[in-house]
């Protein structure tokens, strides 16, 4: 099946470039805003996007996006609210990819099948679901494998060859590679082992790699890049929309996301 | 699984029917794993059960006695009421059980930096306590909140050689503080053990705990078989992750003997202000396992409100989620007041100061023992003494310290 997913990674790979997918916390810094970034991502450059489900025990992030969880939540963000984001970008753009991430429960809650008829009624494209490992595909992975929904896993450094066979096993759309041992937004991954891992990675899968977690300037941005098919940059994407919408700054929030964002798709 | 046992879960995946398993991120799987095999390695170690058995005596002091509770029996006018005393154990409640059993599995596995979750503080100065004793580096997550509350035990986690260090995030309570150890333990993988301190999260944590608590029921069934010739009527303790509860129960799973849950209905279960997780909750998944949960329809995890800081986690362990569903034991709750007024019967009639967590269990038995009759038996897990909440209690009761 040829999700936009793949057709986005392919056309990169078409013209030598690597991929650039954002995350943003859903609702986050309140939902009106949250909608106008989403489309200031797009159009600066964001070949993936990846849209957070706030939860309210967030355990593989770092304080800002945990932070950003709970801004959302506390503005009463529901995951209604976060399927009504999705459609009103979907309005404009049936392009870019839109990947769901977050944990289960809040999916869970939902009800699975319901989540997964959403998500292809609404043109989302993959799902990252941090605390559900394939010893749980039958719930959830197993209700994406003949539908145009790309269920996209995590490797670690803690994964050895044979742990990484039960991960690739019913991948789709990319392999999400977790640059440091740790939560979002914290370490920064050092380049030459980092560099290593992916090209053993690359020996035992022909899906495309993204990279995330620690990543957050145009240089390590730039030299991940040249090993990598994709960036993930998340927590300090939140970090510069966090400090202008608190320093009552909001005029300036779209017009910093869209500068960094050109400043690292410049260079990869 | 065979109908005709209810010691025969989890499965091979960890499941008690629908509840466990193993919900954690990619990160710590290989850990898991690796912590599943090591267990079941050291299972089939002779030496493993002998040195367990060794600390039990010597360092825990157990057996802990079983006790007969002859003026709160006559003032209740019902069944007889046993104490299982395992606030009488080391550090001053049931919990040091866990952590010897876990501790050396830690040292199997050769990690030597120790983290652990505390809400009470109980497991916190359980797991500081251990730590010292085996020279391992000892570093406890505790809620903001809980801190406030429970200061003696923070100092005692100080004194024993642990970092505190304070939770803010979320609400700043028991749930927190395990998801920063979550954290952290993703983080330090490679030399780092996660002594969980109840019967919840992934497995195979439910179950290691769970069996290393079942000495609290072994050595009951032995000495009220010895004193009584009979098994009890009944069986009764407090519910906060279900650990001491399912120590005491799952010996007994499989015969005659009704068992009561008990859990915190906090300011009464009409409202928001509890704890009671299979009354007013349902099914989730946090902390690596799915079990009965606080949650909103969104699936967003509640706080959970006791005047005991070890009873106020919004979860339950997931073998009380499925013994609940099975029908085997009955879960019921007792409020705030009704355990502040257990607590200060216990210490008036038995010259025993209950902590707050059993008293929730004693002022159940209070309900049960009357309904019952004079020959009947009900052993009640007093897991831990009063001394922590002497404070709480004075503050409730508008004393001066």
């Amino acid at each position: 099946m040829v999700t936009r997913i793949s057709k986005t990674f392919d056309e990169l790979k078409l013209n030598s470039q690597t991929g650039l997918i954002t995350y943003l916390t859903a609702g986050f810094p309140n939902q009106e805003l949250c909608l106008d970034i989403i489309n200031v991502l797009s159009r600066s450059g964001s070949d993936l996007i990846e849209i957070g489900m706030p939860f309210s025990d967030p355990m593989a992030e770092g304080p800002i996006i945990q932070q950003s969880s709970k801004m959302s939540l506390d503005n009463g963000h529901t995951m209604e609210l976060t399927f009504d984001l999705i459609k009103k970008f979907r309005n404009k753009n049936i392009t870019t990819p839109i990947i769901l991430m977050g944990y289960y429960n809040p999916i869970y809650q939902y009800g699975n099948d319901n989540f997964i008829k959403r998500c292809l009624d609404y043109g989302v494209d993959g799902l990252i679901v941090v605390d559900l490992p394939p010893e749980h595909d039958s719930e959830l992975c197993d209700l994406t494998i003949d539908i145009d929904l790309d269920f996209i896993r995590l490797a670690t450094p803690t994964t050895d060859k044979k742990r990484l066979n039960i991960v690739l096993n019913k991948s789709s759309g990319f392999l999400y590679y977790v640059s440091i041992m740790g939560i979002t937004g914290t370490k920064e991954p050092n380049l030459d082992i980092l560099k290593e891992q992916i090209i053993k990675l690359k020996k035992e899968t022909d899906i495309p790699i993204g990279v995330g977690f620690g990543i957050k300037r145009p240089d390590q941005a730039q030299k991940i890049s040249e090993f990598s098919d994709a960036i993930v940059v998340g927590s300090s994407l939140i970090e510069k929309i966090m400090k202008n919408y608190q320093n009552n700054k909001e005029d300036l929030v779209l017009s910093e996301v869209s500068e960094y964002i050109k400043s690292l798709k410049a260079v990869i | 699984m065979k109908k005709n046992s209810y010691k025969l879960g989890p499965d091979s995946d960890g499941n008690f029917g629908l509840f466990g398993g193993r919900y954690v991120a990619e990160t710590l799987m290989p850990l898991i794993i690796e912590l599943e095999k090591a267990y079941s390695d050291a299972l089939n170690d002779p030496n493993f059960r002998k040195e367990i058995n060794q600390f039990s005596k010597d360092y825990i002091g157990r057996e802990s006695p079983l006790y007969f509770a002859e003026r709160l029996t006559s003032y209740l006018k019902g069944a007889k009421i046993y104490f299982k005393r395992d606030e009488l154990n080391h550090t001053g409640s049931h919990k040091i059980n866990n952590c010897i059993g876990q501790i050396l599995l830690a040292k199997r596995m050769n990690k030597n930096r120790i983290i652990a979750e505390t809400g009470a503080g109980q497991h916190g100065v359980a797991v500081a306590t251990v730590c010292a004793r085996f020279g391992y580096e000892c570093v406890i997550y505790m809620g903001k909140k809980d801190i406030e509350r429970q200061k003696s035990n923070v100092f005692k986690i100080k004194l024993l050689g642990g970092k505190i260090v304070p939770v803010d995030s979320g609400n700043g309570t028991l749930k927190d503080a395990m998801n920063e150890a979550l954290r952290d333990w993703v983080a330090n993988v490679e030399n780092t053990y996660y002594l969980i301190g109840t019967a919840a999260g992934p497995h195979p944590y439910p179950t290691m705990v769970r069996d290393f608590q079942s000495v609290i029921g072994e050595e009951a069934k032995k000495q009220i078989l010895e004193k009584e010739n009979v098994l009890p009527d009944a069986l009764v303790a407090c519910i906060g992750g279900g650990s001491n509860a399912l120590g005491l129960f799952y010996p007994f799973l499989d015969d005659d003997v009704d068992m009561y849950g008990v859990e915190a209905a906090g300011l009464g279960l009409s409202g928001n202000d509890h704890a009671a997780s299979l009354a007013k909750g349902s099914p989730g998944v946090l902390h690596g396992n799915r079990t009965y949960l606080l949650q909103n329809t969104d699936g967003q995890i509640r706080e959970g409100h006791s005047i005991s800081a070890g009873l106020d986690y919004p979860g339950i362990g997931p073998e009380h989620s499925w013994l609940n569903d099975q029908g085997r034991v009955n879960y019921v709750s007792s409020a705030d007041d009704e355990a502040l007024n257990a607590f200060e019967i216990c210490s008036k009639y038995e010259g025993i100061i209950p902590a707050l967590e059993p008293s929730h269990a004693l002022a159940f038995v209070f309900k049960l023992a009357k309904k019952m009759k004079k020959d009947q038996i009900i052993i009640v897990n007093l897991c831990g003494r009063g001394d922590k909440d002497i404070e709480t209690v004075a503050n409730y009761l508008g004393v001066d310290v």
